[in-house]
């Protein structure tokens, strides 16, 4: 039988990791813009985003000790604050901040945990599309 | 030498008691630096320093390092929850960089670095006034005071307490 030629011995380890890598979609970054993000979650609430709604979901106490505003500010143009540890969080408004809603999966894990805190469950699509409707509108 | 050389008894309570200082003092400087030498892995930045810093795995003993990846839904009152495959190449560098050596050998109440025996001590200059001033909000506002703590660096030397 004849030796595996030399090229096929080089560039077989980089074929499995490449192969490996294409089914790891969990750890590599899944890249979006922010209106795709919007479309995607109005098309999953089956209606029309609310810009208006958005920002009453963001200021609004609902029930419980924090808002979003608590910690993003009313008016996220800025950086905000962690209302517990003061730790500096960068602007949520997308226009002031150009890594905002660029990445579909830290997106996610921050609407779940942050709903969670602030609303007590996971928010809807309809409430994420409206937030998100709404943080678009900010302009500088 | 004449260092060695049979002397009156103040001189030679005098040259040990420094070399014991300095000793000490060498010892002392040492725990920091091993506090603060460990390379933060990326990840860990990336997950666990959007809120507060980065807190140096050396900081806790293993095992409060595993209470805290086990209850990430209920991080001290809010959701920090992490994909499994997440926590589990946490814990795994958390627990192998945690402290061993003994100011941070057993568990603090409520797996708090601030209530570590080592942190009380280390800080036991500060009236408790300080943590309640609106630039400092609390204990493990760890920048608020030390001014390099982003970077992992808690010598006492950067220290600037805020008004």
């Amino acid at each position: 039988m004849m030796p595996t030629p030399r090229y096929i011995a080089f560039l077989r380890p980089i074929a499995v990791a490449m192969g490996l890598l294409s089914t790891t979609p969990s750890l590599v970054a899944q890249a979006a813009t922010p209106t795709e993000l919007q479309s995607g979650y109005t098309a999953k609430a089956g209606a029309p985003a609310v810009a208006a709604r958005g920002q009453q979901i963001f200021t609004a106490n609902h029930g419980r000790e924090w808002s979003c505003a608590s910690c993003h500010g009313a008016v996220p143009t800025q950086s905000g604050k962690h209302a517990v540890t003061g730790k500096p969080i960068g602007a949520l408004a997308p226009a002031f901040n150009p890594e905002r809603f660029t990445d579909a999966a830290k997106v996610e894990k921050w609407f779940r945990r942050n709903c969670n805190d602030v609303v007590g469950r996971e928010c809807t699509a309809g409430e994420k599309a409206d937030v998100l409707s709404w943080l678009l509108t900010l302009k500088p | 030498m004449p260092i060695l050389r049979p002397c009156c008894l103040v001189h030679q309570v005098l040259v040990g008691l420094s070399t014991a200082l300095w000793v000490s003092h060498a010892a002392l400087a040492d725990d920091d630096r091993r506090l603060q030498l460990t390379q933060l892995l990326p990840r860990y930045q990336q997950e666990c320093a959007a809120c507060h810093v980065a807190y140096p795995p050396g900081m806790l003993p293993s095992g409060s390092w595993r209470h805290l990846l086990n209850s990430l839904p209920h991080h001290y009152g809010t959701d920090a929850s992490l994909d499994a495959a997440t926590v589990k190449q946490l814990a795994g560098w958390l627990t192998e960089n945690a402290g061993t050596y003994k100011p941070v050998r057993e568990l603090p109440p409520e797996d708090r670095i601030t209530r570590t025996g080592w942190f009380i001590r280390k800080h036991d200059e500060i009236p408790s006034s300080v943590w309640l001033r609106p630039a400092v909000k609390s204990a493990a506002n760890c920048a608020a005071c030390h001014t390099r703590a982003n970077q992992g660096d808690f010598n006492e030397h950067y220290v600037r307490i805020p008004r």
